[in-house]
């Protein structure tokens, strides 16, 4: 989309999250849920600031889908928003929901990560659109966002189906000038129960599959006339068939080229696609990860030139157009990155510190724990999918015995940890599971949960109590601990690891980024250094080794904590009071 | 490529305010009624980790990320993410490392670092004085503005 050099008009710097967000506001949408998740968060977190719109966090993707689901069904526009590997926890959901159809719009937002800055796979989501039947609107810029998530309304209400809409991260996370508008409020739509469209027993469901097939070929003819499908033609020897921000990255380094940007690459507009090829001499298909356009272009027998297999793996990159129409391989020309650690003064620190020196296996999940597996830590061993922590914990319970224990964060713990708790109290599994409960959603910014008694606006609302649940589980023990203390902490841990019992223990102590407590640096003296190095295995960003081989403390960044007080077996770190 | 369009590479490490530094290069391109685009990655990356963000303007942008070897500017905020980053300057590019080393000496608070930068930058790049104020402005939300807008300035008449 052009953006028009008019300085009255209202324009706002919008990342592709924000401007989401602000374009499903003004088409009117009534009920907003997610779960946090890179890079998806910001989506609900700028929808939050509208008084108009009923905005939750949900406990898991799953409930969130469901409750913006029902809440189209009851009549009112609704959107779900989801980073990719979010929409696998929806996806029971999904699937039937393109069955039903919905009554008020419905748009579904999946937030892929190609390059996986912050994720656990690189899935392609529009494998899934193709997979549950459902249309798939992709926008290429933060303007686009705005304006498509208007279109995917109106295509959920025409078709009466749920839209998957598909950012990525460099769409989410790009920032750029957008047009700020109106809302336009939408009359509510009536309800009426209907057994054969909402009931997915056996003998519906059968009949509303075949409706399905007869929606997509409504959609398949929608799709090829639509504006969203639009031809850009230029230098007829040289073409591009492409979409979301590879776009971009195509028109940047050929800018004098035909195109074929696809905004609905699903259903695919084959006779649009076809039509194009005709018209232009070599035709390039450009896109990122999974071969989409590729093999519905193969299917239909269009004859187009692709990218090598090299390039399905990582983000794309505008260097990497020219080698696609050359038909090189991908160079890898990877900068070696700074690794990511835990904050100074951070909670889950003496856990791993003690989990390290008891030589345990430890499952673990997904949070910014996940940097206790990292040397010199490295006491954290499993990192799969949320609310695998428990779950893990019980295979390797099994098999490894006792020398066990699991650790997720208490966020994640809601998520989808509790069913996995459940299950190992009614299997008879003796073992520990540690809480990392840091009283926030840290890795994705410090978004509130129940076990927080906080809402995403901010309101006080009834608050999960973690030991409570636990023992409701079928936790034999439930200890609740602070990870500062930690000789206490590693007898409890050892304590808890030797009996046959099921037990919790809670390391509780709140995300330095939430509460910013601050206590002095400790002293360092020189003298007593016996240059050990065992401080430095703290991985704390705020002690550094120096030349010689000692180290220092920078009070600036060290908020006090003074577990290398502790752990300095010769008395060379002092505690500053 | 299309060319006519200011690009911009800032890099640093988490927690040093880059993402902030940048957010006010392309707020203050946006407000003086040019196409801006600003690029980088959340989460995980703000760990301590590398950081880097993109800022692109001119009349009308397409890519979000720069090209390798086409930088004009690159803002670093830490000596070993600048060396890593060099390659992505153009040939007639302008490192800012110099500035970070005057700031080294003359910037009292390191918190006013990404303040400071801008400053730096600012003084080779075609956007008016008020466009930047503003931009400090909207970003900061009237938190410290009067100091960040002083710290600014002092970048801006730093010369090397």
């Amino acid at each position: 989309m052009p953006v028009k050099n008019n300085l009255n008009a209202p324009h706002a710097l919008l990342s592709g999250d924000e401007a989401l967000a602000q374009g499903a506001y003004e088409a009117g949408v009534k009920v907003a849920a997610s779960y946090p998740g890179t890079p998806a968060t910001e989506i609900l977190e700028y929808m939050s600031k509208f008084d108009e719109v009923d905005c939750q966090w949900s406990v898991n993707e799953k409930v969130a889908y469901e409750v913006a689901y029902s809440s189209a069904v009851a009549g009112v526009r609704a959107i779900f928003s989801a980073k990719h590997v979010g929409l696998n926890v929806a996806m029971d959901s999904i699937m039937t929901s393109a069955y039903t159809g919905i009554n008020a719009g419905f748009v579904v937002v999946t937030c892929d990560e190609p390059g996986l800055h912050s994720s656990q796979n690189e899935q392609d989501n529009r494998l899934l659109a193709k997979m549950a039947k459902l249309p798939l609107i992709e926008p290429s810029s933060p303007s686009e966002a705005k304006e498509f998530v208007k279109k995917a309304f109106e295509i959920s209400e025409k078709f009466d189906t749920p839209v998957i809409l598909r950012l990525t991260t460099r769409i989410a996370h790009t920032k750029e000038n957008v047009l700020v508008e109106k809302r336009q409020e939408q009359a509510k739509k009536h309800y009426r129960p209907c057994f054969e469209k909402y009931v997915m027993v056996p003998k519906n469901a059968g009949a509303r599959h075949a409706e399905l097939e007869k929606r997509l070929a409504r959609l398949k003819k929608y799709s090829g006339s639509s504006s969203l499908n639009a031809v850009e033609m230029g230098d007829k020897k040289i073409g591009f068939i492409t979409s979301g921000v590879s776009y971009l990255y195509a028109k940047e380094m050929y800018p004098g080229a035909s195109f074929l940007k696809l905004g609905m690459s699903y259903p695919f507009p084959e006779e649009k696609v076809r039509d194009f090829v005709k018209k232009v001499k070599t035709v390039y298909v450009i896109e990122e990860l999974e071969p989409f356009i590729e093999e519905q272009c193969k299917i239909a027998g269009i004859k187009i030139k692709t990218k090598d297999e090299s390039f399905r793996v990582g983000e794309l990159r505008p260097e990497h157009i020219p080698l696609i129409v050359a038909g090189d391989k991908k160079k890898h020309t990877e900068k070696l990155s700074r690794k990511p650690v835990l904050c100074p003064g951070c909670s889950h620190r003496p856990v791993f510190w003690v989990l390290n020196k008891l030589k345990l296996n430890v499952a673990g999940d997904i949070g910014c724990y996940t940097l206790g597996a990292s040397a010199p830590l490295s006491a954290l061993h499993t990192c799969l999918c949320m609310g695998s922590g428990d779950t893990i914990l019980e295979g390797f319970t099994k098999v490894l015995g006792r020398n066990v224990v699991g650790v997720m964060g208490d966020s994640t713990f809601v998520h989808s940890g509790i069913t996995g708790l459940i299950n190992l109290a009614y299997n008879k599994t003796n073992t520990v599971l540690i809480i990392l409960d840091n009283s926030t959603t840290g890795m994705t910014g410090s978004q509130p949960h129940p076990a927080t008694g906080i809402t995403i606006k901010g309101e006080r609302t009834k608050k999960l109590v973690l030991e409570d649940i636990c023992r409701a589980a079928g936790a034999d023990n439930v200890d609740v601990i602070d990870p500062f203390k930690i000789k206490e902490l590693e007898f409890l841990i050892k304590k808890r690891t030797g009996e046959d019992k099921l037990s919790v223990i809670i390391s509780r102590y709140p995300c330095r980024l939430v509460e910013r407590r601050k206590s002095s640096a400790p002293l360092f003296l020189m003298d007593k250094c016996k240059k050990c190095g065992l401080c430095l295995k703290l991985d704390c960003p705020s002690i550094k080794k120096e030349d010689d081989g000692s180290v220092s403390i920078d009070a600036v960044t060290c908020v006090g904590c003074n577990l290398c007080v502790d752990v300095c077996p010769f008395g060379a770190i002092l505690k500053n009071d | 490529m299309t060319k006519k369009i200011t690009d911009i590479l800032f890099c640093g490490t988490g927690g040093q305010g880059v993402l902030k530094a940048a957010e006010i290069c392309a707020v203050a391109a946006m407000k003086s009624g040019l196409h801006a685009k600003k690029t980088e990655v959340h989460g995980m990356a703000q760990r301590g980790g590398s950081v880097e963000s993109h800022v692109r303007y001119g009349k009308r942008v397409f890519s979000p990320l720069t090209i390798t070897g086409h930088v004009d500017f690159l803002v670093p905020f830490d000596r070993s993410e600048a060396d890593k980053m060099a390659v992505e300057l153009s040939k007639t590019g302008i490192n800012l490392i110099k500035y970070l080393d005057i700031s080294e000496k003359t910037l009292e608070n390191r918190f006013f670092l990404n303040t400071f930068m801008v400053g730096a930058l600012s003084r080779y790049l075609d956007i008016a004085e008020e466009h930047w104020i503003e931009a400090i402005k909207t970003v900061f939300k009237g938190k410290h503005t009067d100091e960040n807008i002083r710290i600014f300035l002092e970048g801006r008449s730093t010369r090397i």
